[in-house]
C-alpha cells in the first residue's frame, strides 16, 4: 500500500518536470502552429550551459539567472533569422530545420562535453528529502520543480490574459491576418514566443540536471514526453499541459513500479490510449 | 489634395488577377462608396490598400506618400483602418479585449477610446466581458467597427458592413456611421446594399470584374447607368 | 506533386480524344531514359561476375537507401503524410525475418515478403491511432509508435532482448539460392550471401520504383495529389481521404518492412537500437529525399548519389559529419527547398519520369504543347 502511495507521489512530482518540458512546446504550438523538433535538445543544451557557467565558479542559481535570458535571446534569434522565413502552410521546412538543429545540438554537445553523464550540483538541496510522515518522503528538488512548473504557468497566463502584449499574442494566434490590421507585427510576436519557450526550456533544463543525470543524447526522449503531455492535456490550455505532464509521469512511475524496464513504454502506451479514447485530449480549449 | 489615392493599382491572388489598374481618390472628410457585384474586386481593393495583398510600390499613396511597400501593421499606424468583411473578431478574446487590441496600433491623438466607443454602441458595454463569438451578427459588427475606431484612424475602410444583417440592425450601424463621419473621419464604404451606400456617400465608384466601370456623385448617376456599370449589360 | 487537370487518359502514350486533342505522358527525355534503363539494369544484374565484394556491398547500401527514400517520398512528398517514424517498419520487418528464422526456421529469402506483410499488419492499427493527429503532431506520433515497437521488441528474450541476436548459422548457410550463387561464381558462403543480397536489393530498388511510379500514375496517385494539396477539397471532390491515406500508409509499410528485412538479413545481426534507429532509417532517408528533390521521381535517385558521396568521403568525421548534414538540411530548407532536381528543372523543363499528363494541341507542332499547371 505504502509503495503505491509513494509511486503516485513520485508520479505527480515527475509530472511537474514533464510539465516544464511541455509548457514551451505548448506555447509555440498554440501561437504559431509550429512544432520544434529540437525542443528536447534545447532543454539539454540549457542544462549544459548552466553546468558550464557553474563550473566557472559562480553559484548555480546565478548561472540559471544568466542562462534564462540567454536562451530567450537565442530563441528570439532562431525565430527571426530562420523559422520566420519558412512559416506557412507547408509544415516540412520548419520541421526539417528544427530536425537539423536537433542533430547539430546533440552532436555539438557531444563534441564539446563528451558523452559522459553529468548532473547539476545544487548544494545541500542535492538529494534532500522531506518526510511526510508514515514512512513516506518526497525529494525537495522534485517538489521545488513542481512548484516551479505551476509558477511558470501562472506567470505565462498572467502575461497572456492580463497584459496588452498578451492580448496581441492571443489575437495573432486567432487570426494573424486581422492581427496585422491591428498594428501587430506577427513576426515579432513569433520571435517573442520562441524566446519565451526557450526561456522556459532553460528552467526545465535546470531541473532536469538537478533531479537526474544528463548527457547529450537524451534530448529526443524529452521531446517525446513533452509532446505526449501536450496532446494528453489538450491543445490550447497550459493547465491542461500540466495535467498531461502528470498523467505521463504517473503512467511512467506506475509502469516502473510493476517492472522497471517498463517505465518509458508505459508512458507511451498511456499516450496512445488517450489518443484513441479522447483524441482532443483531456482539457482541450483551442479550436484548431 | 486627395488624402488617399491609388494609381493603376493591380492585384493578384497567385496566378489570378483580381484588379486591372484601379485609379481612385479620397479627399479629406469625404465618404466614398464602392459598389459592384460579388467578385468585382471591391474587397480585394481594400486589402491591397491596407497591405494584406502584395502591390506595387507607387500604386497607393497616403497624403502624397507612397505606402505600397509598407507591411499591414505599419499602415494602420498611419491612420488607415479596415473593418474587414465578415467581422472577423478574435474568437478567443472577449468584446472588451477585441476593442483593446484595436488600440495596439493607435495614433496618439484622437477622439476614440473605450468610453467613447461604448457611447457609440451602448449595448456593447453590457456585454463587454462576453466572448466575442457569443454576440449576434449585428453586435459583432459593432465590435468590429469599434475595434477599428480604437486606433483613431483618419481613414476608415468598411467592407460589407451590412452583409447578413437584418434591416433594422443595418439602420443602427449606419446611424453610428453618421456619428463617425461628424468627427471628420474619411470613409470608404464597400457595399452591396446600394440604397444605404448611395444615401451616405459623397461620391461613388462602381467596380466590375476588377475595373472601375463608373464613378461620380450619387445624384449625378442615373439608375440605368448604375445598372449597366454594375452588371455590365 | 501536381498532375495536370484533365480527365484521366489511359496508361501509356498518346490517345486521341475525338479527333482534336491528344493526351500524353511521355516526353522526349523520358523516352531516352526508358531506352537506357534496360541495358543499365542488365549491366547491374551481371555485375557480380566482375565486381569486387566491397563494390557489391556499397551498391547494396545505395539500393536499399534508394528504396527507403522512394517510399518516404511517396508518403511525404506526394501524400503529405510526413512521417518521422518509418524506422518502425524497418525494424518490424527486420525482426519478423529474424523471428521467422530463429523461431520457425524459415528460409530468410522466402520470408522477406512475409516480413513485409508483418510490417503491414502492424501499420494498420498504428495508422488508426496516429491518423487522429495532424501535421507536425502526426510526425511525432509516428515516432512514438516506432519507440513503442522498439521498447516492446527489446523485451523479447527469444530475439536477444536489448542486446539483440544473430542469424542462426544453419539458417544463414542453407538459404534458397545460395548454392546456385556459390556454384555460379565459385565463391564461399559469406561472399555468396553478399551477391544474393545484392540481387535482392536490386530487385527491391527497381520494384519499389515501379510500385511508386505505377501508383502515382494511377487514380490513387491523383487522389494522393489532391489530398496533399487540401484534404477538405479532396473529400468534397469524392476522394475517400481516410481509405486512400490508410492504403498508402499500409503499402509503404509493407515495402519498407521488406527492405528492412533485407537490410538486416545482409547484416546477419540485429538489435533494437540498430533496427529502429531514427538516424539511419529516417534522418538519412529524409536528407536523401530533400536534397534530391521532394515530391519528384528523380529526386531520390539524385539524392542517394549525393548522400553516398558525402557518406563515403566525410563520415569519418564522426559528429562533425552529422553536424554538417544537419546544417546542409537547414540551408536547403531556407534557400533551395525543392532540392537539386528542383533547381535543375527550374532551368530546364525536363521530366525523366513523367507523371503529369500533357495536352497536345494538334496542328501546332511541338512548340505549342501546353503543360498541365504545376
Amino acid at each position: 500500500m505504502l509503495g503505491w502511495v509513494d509511486t503516485l507521489l513520485q508520479g505527480v512530482l515527475l509530472g511537474g518536470l514533464y510539465s516544464l518540458y511541455a509548457t514551451g512546446l505548448s506555447v509555440i504550438f498554440g501561437i504559431m502552429r509550429l512544432v520544434n523538433l529540437a525542443h528536447g535538445d534545447l532543454i539539454v543544451l540549457a542544462a549544459f550551459l548552466t553546468l558550464a557557467l557553474a563550473a566557472l565558479g559562480m553559484p548555480i542559481v546565478i548561472a540559471l539567472a544568466i542562462v534564462v535570458p540567454l536562451m530567450f535571446a537565442g530563441g528570439y534569434a532562431l525565430q527571426s533569422v530562420m523559422l520566420n522565413r519558412v512559416l506557412g502552410r507547408n509544415i516540412l521546412p520548419p520541421l526539417l530545420i528544427t530536425f537539423g538543429l536537433s542533430i547539430i545540438i546533440q552532436n555539438g554537445l557531444l563534441e564539446t562535453f563528451s558523452a559522459d553523464t553529468r548532473f547539476l550540483n545544487v548544494g545541500p538541496l542535492q538529494g534532500a528529502s522531506l518526510p511526510l510522515g508514515g514512512g513516506i518522503a518526497i525529494g525537495v528538488m522534485p517538489l521545488i520543480c513542481l512548484v516551479a512548473a505551476v509558477a511558470v504557468i501562472l506567470l505565462l497566463n498572467a502575461v497572456f490574459y492580463r497584459t496588452g502584449v498578451g492580448r496581441a499574442f492571443r489575437a495573432t494566434s486567432d487570426d494573424v491576418e486581422i492581427a496585422r490590421l491591428m498594428g501587430i507585427n506577427d513576426k515579432s510576436i513569433y520571435a517573442l514566443t520562441m524566446g519565451i519557450a526557450l526561456a522556459v526550456c532553460a528552467v526545465a533544463g535546470f531541473f532536469l540536471g538537478a533531479r537526474a543525470n544528463f548527457d547529450p543524447s537524451i534530448g529526443p526522449a524529452r521531446l517525446l514526453y513533452a509532446f505526449e503531455a501536450v496532446i494528453i492535456g489538450g491543445l490550447g490550455s497550459l493547465w491542461g499541459t500540466l495535467a498531461g505532464g502528470i498523467v505521463v509521469g504517473l503512467a511512467q512511475t506506475i509502469g516502473a513500479h510493476v517492472d522497471p524496464e517498463w517505465q518509458i513504454l508505459s508512458g507511451h502506451v498511456a499516450f496512445l490510449i488517450v489518443l484513441v479514447i479522447r483524441p482532443r485530449g483531456l482539457f482541450p480549449r483551442a479550436v484548431d | 489634395m486627395a488624402v488617399l489615392e491609388t494609381r493603376e493599382l493591380t492585384a493578384c491572388y497567385g496566378d489570378f488577377q483580381a484588379l486591372f489598374g484601379i485609379t481612385f481618390a479620397l479627399d479629406e472628410g469625404e465618404t466614398v462608396a464602392i459598389i459592384g457585384a460579388n467578385g468585382a474586386g471591391k474587397s480585394t481593393f481594400l486589402k491591397a490598400i491596407t497591405g494584406l495583398l502584395p502591390r506595387q510600390a507607387a500604386a497607393v499613396r497616403l497624403d502624397g506618400r507612397d505606402i505600397g511597400t509598407l507591411p499591414a501593421f505599419e499602415i494602420v499606424k498611419l491612420g488607415v483602418s479596415l473593418v474587414p468583411e465578415g467581422r472577423r473578431l478574435f474568437s478567443s478574446l472577449s468584446v472588451e479585449e477585441n476593442l483593446l487590441v484595436g488600440a495596439y496600433g493607435r495614433r496618439i491623438d484622437g477622439p476614440w477610446s473605450l468610453a467613447t466607443v461604448y457611447q457609440l454602441f451602448p449595448m456593447l458595454r453590457d456585454r463587454r466581458h462576453a466572448p466575442s463569438t457569443a454576440l449576434s451578427g449585428g453586435q459583432q459588427q459593432m465590435v468590429a467597427i469599434g475595434r477599428s475606431l480604437m486606433s483613431n484612424p483618419r481613414i476608415l475602410l468598411c467592407d460589407e458592413l451590412s452583409l447578413g444583417l437584418a434591416p433594422i440592425v443595418i439602420r443602427d450601424i449606419y446611424a453610428a456611421l453618421a456619428d463617425i463621419k461628424t468627427r471628420g473621419t474619411s470613409v470608404v464604404l464597400v457595399e452591396q446594399d446600394l440604397v444605404h451606400a448611395m444615401s451616405v456617400a459623397d461620391r461613388a465608384y462602381c467596380f466590375m470584374e476588377g475595373r472601375v466601370s463608373l464613378s461620380g456623385r450619387p445624384q449625378d448617376l442615373t439608375r440605368d447607368a448604375i445598372h449597366a456599370a454594375y452588371f455590365g449589360l | 506533386m501536381r498532375i495536370g487537370g484533365l480527365t484521366p487518359a489511359g496508361h501509356g502514350t498518346a490517345r486521341a480524344l475525338g479527333s482534336r486533342f491528344a493526351v500524353t505522358r511521355a516526353t522526349r527525355a523520358s523516352t531516352i531514359v526508358v531506352l537506357l534503363a534496360v541495358p543499365a539494369i542488365a549491366l547491374l544484374i551481371a555485375l557480380p561476375a566482375f565486381a569486387s565484394r566491397v563494390l557489391l556491398q556499397e551498391l547494396f547500401y545505395v539500393f536499399t537507401m534508394l528504396a527507403l527514400a522512394q517510399l518516404w517520398n511517396l508518403l511525404a512528398g506526394c501524400a503529405g503524410l510526413i512521417s518521422v517514424g518509418q524506422q518502425a517498419f524497418v525494424g518490424m520487418g527486420a525482426y519478423a525475418l529474424f523471428a521467422f528464422a530463429v523461431i520457425a526456421g524459415l528460409d530468410p529469402v522466402l520470408s522477406i515478403a512475409l516480413s513485409g506483410a508483418v510490417a503491414g499488419v502492424v501499420a494498420i492499427p498504428a495508422a488508426l491511432i496516429v491518423f487522429r493527429l495532424r501535421g507536425a503532431y502526426f510526425a511525432i506520433g509516428t515516432w512514438v509508435v516506432a519507440e513503442v515497437c522498439r521498447l516492446i521488441l527489446a523485451q523479447v528474450k527469444q530475439l536477444g532482448g536489448g542486446t539483440g541476436t544473430s542469424l542462426p548459422p544453419e539458417v544463414a548457410s542453407s538459404m534458397v539460392g545460395l548454392d546456385f550463387v556459390r556454384n555460379l561464381f565459385a565463391v564461399r558462403g559469406p561472399a555468396a550471401r553478399d551477391i544474393l543480397s545484392y540481387w535482392l536489393a536490386l530487385i527491391l530498388a527497381v520494384g519499389t520504383f515501379m510500385l511508386v511510379y505505377r501508383l502515382l500514375r494511377s487514380r490513387h496517385g491523383l487522389a494522393l495529389s489532391a489530398i496533399g494539396d487540401s484534404e477538405a477539397a479532396a473529400e468534397s471532390a469524392g476522394v475517400d481521404v481516410f481509405r486512400t491515406k490508410l492504403f498508402i500508409y499500409a503499402v509503404t509499410a509493407v515495402a519498407t518492412g521488406m527492405v528492412g528485412a533485407l537490410i538486416f538479413f545482409q547484416k546477419a545481426r540485429i538489435s533494437p537500437d540498430a533496427a529502429f534507429s531514427l538516424i539511419d532509417w529516417t534522418a538519412y532517408v529524409i536528407f536523401i529525399v530533400v536534397i534530391g528533390g521532394i515530391g519528384t521521381m528523380e529526386g531520390p535517385i539524385i539524392g542517394v548519389v549525393i548522400f553516398y558521396l558525402l557518406q563515403y568521403y566525410l563520415s569519418a568525421l564522426g559528429s562533425w559529419y552529422l553536424i554538417l548534414l544537419g546544417g546542409l538540411a537547414i540551408i536547403l530548407m531556407l534557400f533551395a527547398p525543392a532540392g537539386v532536381w528542383g533547381l535543375i528543372s527550374r532551368f530546364y523543363e525536363v521530366s525523366l519520369f513523367p507523371v503529369r499528363r500533357r495536352l497536345i494541341v494538334p496542328g501546332s507542332g511541338g512548340a505549342d504543347e501546353k503543360e498541365g499547371k504545376s
